[in-house]
């Protein structure tokens, strides 16, 4: 079977789920080798050999990771040269869209972004796409180098099915070119327990008929209730109510998930874009005429905070 | 400080897009063309960067020939000169070939900062700001909310999945801006008089040493095999609330199992 590279997005060794979506994915077009890049693999061990990769490619130096994502394309691009994989699947995240770029260019190799689906057709993977805010869907395929294919998280139901994760270390010379943009500072806001924003099955967000950073806490009350991720946006996370890693959309975060909930939203094209192929869209609105109402299987026209309470509530009582 | 920026036309996000059925690529002549909002952003920090540190800003655009509202936005806003690179032979270019055309347009230039927008709004890749920095060998300084230049240094807050970076380079480099950085400005009444007036040099392939095999159709490395129109989302149930509207909405997701 034909190698696949499946570059691992993690957080110190934590593995994210659309890693393991990757893995199932490439376990049905060939035989899936991870590429672990930091710190942190014997945490990340057991889950990537639970969903099936035979082998690990391990670069652990940290400063793979003290450049804007120029090394991990030089990593990469070492992987392919040397073991030639069939393709590279890398997360449709926004560096993993970047990296996938980067090691285009180094290896002469068309790149997809945003699959939604991949599949072997006369020996050629061919991605589906779904373009223009889901109405469109394309099959689009690479003509040229190794296939390198960005997908989509939520886009796979990730299966287990157990294989060795075998430790190879790899080390890569970096070239100059490649630590030209220093990472000096990090700077994380601390995530509470909710799920991942674009991994998450249900997703309720708030706009701008929030009003306050303290009355996000009724959207987080709900949320809890479903075990929901909490998103906003971006006229609730301009006005500070909410961090900007929460907001759906053009700019924001895409998110697919089975439910999405908008809470005094009104549904402008650039929101639209980021959360558009939701399986299932509910909206709390006051205003009839609000242009998310012209997306959703189910709609409430009122004050959210008499109705999103109230949904809380109820839900609580039913468990 | 010498700034180029780089606008893309795109269909109007508004309206209804499509692609076009012969050549599969967006049909750009069934619905208005105007500039990629992202890159109003990054005209709009050229200006203040210019308006800080002195300099010039040129505004580059790759488009068919009547793709011309973008760069003129731009020279309205307050860019000084434009550079419109349009070719047949261009048609079709994906965006690895896209950015080989722009970076030819770029050896063309004196430079001390490109930027661009993070994203377009039709086809949405968000690959060209990290594959022009590849292809250039110039630090990427994507996802920028903040820019800071001091000297020959530039300093940028690049918005990641946990927060944001600190990320230092030296010029020159190449910097895409989010939305968050600034708020255009709308073009004065003055400025959009004085921007019939700027130079407009209008470009082809071969005048950069483009080679016709690497864009377009033709070295484009990935292929549209085919698309279709999916079915609209069934009309939805909008209810008012009467005082039950949430126990109602929750009888909804039971229905759906969500509950
Ligand atoms: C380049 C660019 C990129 C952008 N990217 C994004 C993006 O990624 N994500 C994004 O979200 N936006 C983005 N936008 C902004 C977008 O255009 C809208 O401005 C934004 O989505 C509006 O947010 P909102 O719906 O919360 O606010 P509004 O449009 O102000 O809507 C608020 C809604 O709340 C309702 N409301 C008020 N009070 C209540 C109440 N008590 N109960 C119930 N309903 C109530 C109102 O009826 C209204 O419909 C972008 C814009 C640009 C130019
Ligand atoms: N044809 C083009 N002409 C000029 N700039 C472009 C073109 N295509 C993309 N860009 C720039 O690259 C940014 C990102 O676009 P994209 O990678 O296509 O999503 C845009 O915001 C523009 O700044």
């Amino acid at each position: 079977m034909s190698e696949i590279l499946v570059l691992v997005e993690h957080t110190d060794g934590d593995v994210k789920k659309v890693t393991l979506e990757l893995l199932t994915k490439a376990r049905a077009l060939g035989a899936p080798s991870a590429v672990f890049i930091g710190s942190g693999f014997e945490k990340a061990k057991d889950k990537l050999a639970e969903y099936g990769a035979a082998k690990v490619y391990v670069a652990e130096s940290a400063e793979l990771t003290g450049y804007v994502v120029a090394p991990k394309a030089e990593l990469l691009a070492k992987l392919v040269t040397d073991h030639e994989p069939a393709a590279v699947l890398v997360a449709a995240t926004a560096e993993g869209k970047e990296v996938a770029g980067r090691l285009a260019v180094k290896t002469s190799s068309g790149v997809l972004t945003d699959a939604v689906d991949l599949n072997l057709v006369d020996g050629a993977f061919v991605a589906e796409q779904s373009i223009f805010g889901g109405s469109s869907i394309v099959h689009s395929a690479v003509t040229a180098g190794t296939p390198i294919i960005a997908m989509r998280p939520n886009a796979t139901p990730p299966a287990p099915e157990a294989a060795a994760a075998e430790r190879v270390d790899v080390e890569v010379t970096l070239t100059e070119a490649a630590k030209l943009a220093r990472v000096v500072e990090k700077v994380v806001v601390p995530k509470g327990d909710r799920p991942e924003l674009t991994e998450a099955a249900i997703v309720v967000s708030g706009g701008r008929g929030v009003g306050s950073a303290e009355k996000f806490s009724v959207i987080e009350a709900l949320a809890d209730q479903l075990g929901a991720a909490v998103g906003a946006s971006r006229a609730a996370v301009d006005s500070g109510w909410y961090p900007h890693q929460s907001q759906v959309g053009q700019t924001g975060k895409t998110v697919s998930p089975q439910l999405y909930v908008a809470c005094g939203i009104s549904g402008a094209i650039q929101h639209r874009a980021g959360m558009q192929t939701s399986k299932t869209i509910v909206a709390v609105n006051k205003d009839a005429e609000a242009p998310i109402f012209e997306l959703v299987d189910y709609g409430v026209v009122g004050d959210l905070f008499a109705v999103v309470p109230q949904a809380t509530e109820e839900i609580a009582k039913r468990k | 400080m010498k700034i180029v920026v780089l606008v893309k036309q795109v269909p109007d996000t508004a309206a209804d897009k499509r692609l076009d059925p012969d050549t599969l690529a967006v049909d750009r002549g069934a619905v208005d063309g105007l500039i990629n909002e992202m890159d109003e952003f990054a005209i709009e920090e050229a200006l203040q960067l210019v308006e800080k540190h002195g300099g010039e800003v040129t505004v580059v655009s790759m488009g068919p020939e009547d793709a011309n509202d973008a760069y003129k936005k731009a020279l309205q806003m307050g860019a000084d000169k434009a550079v419109f690179l349009t070719d047949p032979a261009l048609a079709g270019s994906d965006a690895l070939a896209t950015s080989l055309a722009l970076a030819k347009v770029l050896g063309t230039l004196e430079y001390d900062l490109v930027i661009l927008g993070s994203e377009a709004s039709d086809a949405r890749t968000s690959l060209v700001p990290a594959l022009l920095a590849e292809r250039l060998g110039l630090p990427q300084l994507s996802f920028a909310s903040k820019v800071e230049i001091e000297g020959a240094a530039i300093k940028i807050n690049r918005l990641t999945d946990y927060g944001h970076d600190v990320v230092e380079a030296a010029l020159p480099a190449v910097v895409s801006v989010v939305e968050k950085i600034n708020e255009p400005r709308y073009p004065s009444f003055k400025g959009i008089m004085a921007a019939k007036k700027k130079p407009v040099d209008t470009l082809d392939a071969a005048g950069v040493g483009i080679d016709a095999a690497e864009v377009g159709w033709a070295g484009s490395r990935t292929k549209v095999l085919d698309a279709t129109v999916a079915p609209p989302r069934a009309k939805g149930t909008i209810v008012s609330d009467e005082g039950n509207g949430g126990v109602e909405l929750v009888e909804f997701l039971a229905s759906k199992k969500f509950v």
